[in-house]
């Protein structure tokens, strides 16, 4: 099926077959491979990205179904090539270890550091409780996290 | 996994939708968020040969009321019913069950009809639609019909709606002065399934409580109504003492599934405990909304 959709601000065709997932689709047609898929079923949020403004796992929607729709993935959180604010706070607070889940987080937290400017830690716990990290132990995840909306209030 | 090869149909009206399901029967699998059912094609539990995409059905979204009844269609997102005024001042019941489906970016996709057509027996919606006397309206060749939550939910991931038919909308009734709501759960994680979860709404006249409703997730194939405690409490001023033996009358006859999560005696352990803790929550609530 041929799609046209939006991704990182730029207009991008496809013609995926009917069951291609939005991950894949990101990975193998459009070589976008920040996108990382752990499970596969929609359990360990490695794989979210952000769909007109939301946070959505990219494994649990067909890429023909974001025709027409505006994607946003990790790659298009990097600012005149470097950081993005969050992904910047995330670095100064050891954030990751392998790195295999850090673009779900970071997407996760993006959206609801947008929606959310001024959370706390226990909604910032909430928030990600969705996304699994098997190095971490998730406390400097929170901390990065929580120091971006820091920054942020600041700026 | 990878999903298997699937045809794929994306309908731009209701009317086509049905006609597509009419065609395909039980060879289709209407898709609305996906939450559920692109995980179960990922897993091969199920194995439609077409999916029906009903996400350009725009007239399937969005938010109404009545005096009586709050009417939501069947693809309106979980996260737009979870910010939606009309919700959280007349059916309070689904406001706070809301906020415990899944985990943020599921309900950024997620529908309140995709949920209940689905039926997964531990989750939150299907309770609250069952304590409630929830209405499902289902569409078919042969019109409409509108089919109660006490007939909906069939059995594990079964509901009364036909091959043919779709769900359009799902009307709950509006909550009276009065009415106290909770929805209590443990899970092993917030946005997990729940091991057992309670939807629980009371009303009080004065100091009496003059209606009960409860309803379990997660301790049989369908969701359960506690009518043995809910008679119990009816007519009844609240107390620590008849919160303990509504416990013992909403428990005594479940026999919960087991799993990896909990033996059945654990889940009818934690069972009672959150029909004292629902009981006492929506207790506390019902007298703030007097």
């Amino acid at each position: 099926m041929d799609i046209t959709l939006r991704v990182n601000g730029a207009t991008r065709e496809g013609s995926p077959e009917a069951r291609k997932t939005l991950a894949d689709f990101l990975r193998d047609d459009l070589d976008l491979t920040g996108t990382h898929l752990g499970c596969e079923h929609g359990v360990c949020g490695a794989c979210t990205v952000i769909l007109d403004g939301r946070a959505v796992r990219s494994c649990l929607m067909l890429a023909v179904q974001a025709a027409g729709h505006e994607v946003t993935t990790i790659e298009g959180l990097a600012s005149d090539g470097g950081l993005g604010p969050l992904q910047q706070a995330m670095w100064d607070s050891h954030s990751f270890q392998c790195g295999f889940c850090t673009p779900g987080f970071v997407m996760q937290a993006t959206a609801f550091l947008s929606d959310h400017p001024d959370a706390g830690e226990q909604q910032i716990r909430e928030a990600l409780s969705g996304n699994i990290c098997r190095c971490t132990g998730y406390q400097s995840i929170i901390e990065g996290v929580l120091l971006a909306a820091e920054r942020n209030r600041e700026r | 996994m990878k999903l298997p090869p699937v045809e794929y149909e994306a309908p731009t009206t209701v009317a086509e939708a049905i006609d597509l399901l009419a065609e395909q029967l039980d060879e289709a699998s209407v898709l609305a968020g996906g939450q559920s059912l692109i995980p179960l094609l990922a897993l091969r539990l199920a194995r439609p040969e077409v999916l029906i995409d009903i996400n350009g059905l725009d007239e399937l979204s969005g938010i109404s009321a009545t005096d009586d009844w709050v009417a939501i269609g069947a693809m309106t997102r979980e996260y737009v019913a979870e910010e939606s005024g009309v919700v959280a001042d007349a059916v309070p019941l689904l406001a706070a069950a809301l906020p415990l489906i899944g985990h943020e970016a599921i309900r950024s996709r997620g529908t309140i009809g995709g949920s209940l057509a689905h039926a997964d027996p531990a989750a939150e919606l299907p309770a609250v639609a069952r304590a409630l006397d929830a209405e499902f309206v289902v569409r078919g060749p042969s019109g409409e019909r509108v089919i109660p939550a006490a007939q909906w939910f069939e059995g594990y991931l079964t509901t009364a709606r036909s091959p043919d038919e779709l769900l359009t909308e799902v009307r709950f009734p509006a909550a009276g002065r009065g009415t106290g709501v909770s929805f209590a759960e443990v899970a092993r994680r917030h946005g997990d399934f729940a091991i057992v979860g309670l939807a629980v709404s009371l009303v009080l006249s004065g100091e009496v409580i003059s209606d009960a409703r409860l309803a379990f997730a997660g301790v049989s194939d369908v969701p359960v109504r506690a009518t043995a405690a809910e008679d119990l409490l009816v007519g009844e001023r609240p107390s620590a003492e008849l919160f303990d033996e509504a416990a013992r009358r909403a428990t005594e006859d479940l026999d919960p599934p087991a799993d990896l999560h909990g033996s059945s005696d654990y889940r009818k352990t934690v069972a009672a405990a959150i029909v004292r803790r629902g009981l006492r929550a929506a207790a506390a609530n019902a007298r703030k909304r007097q």
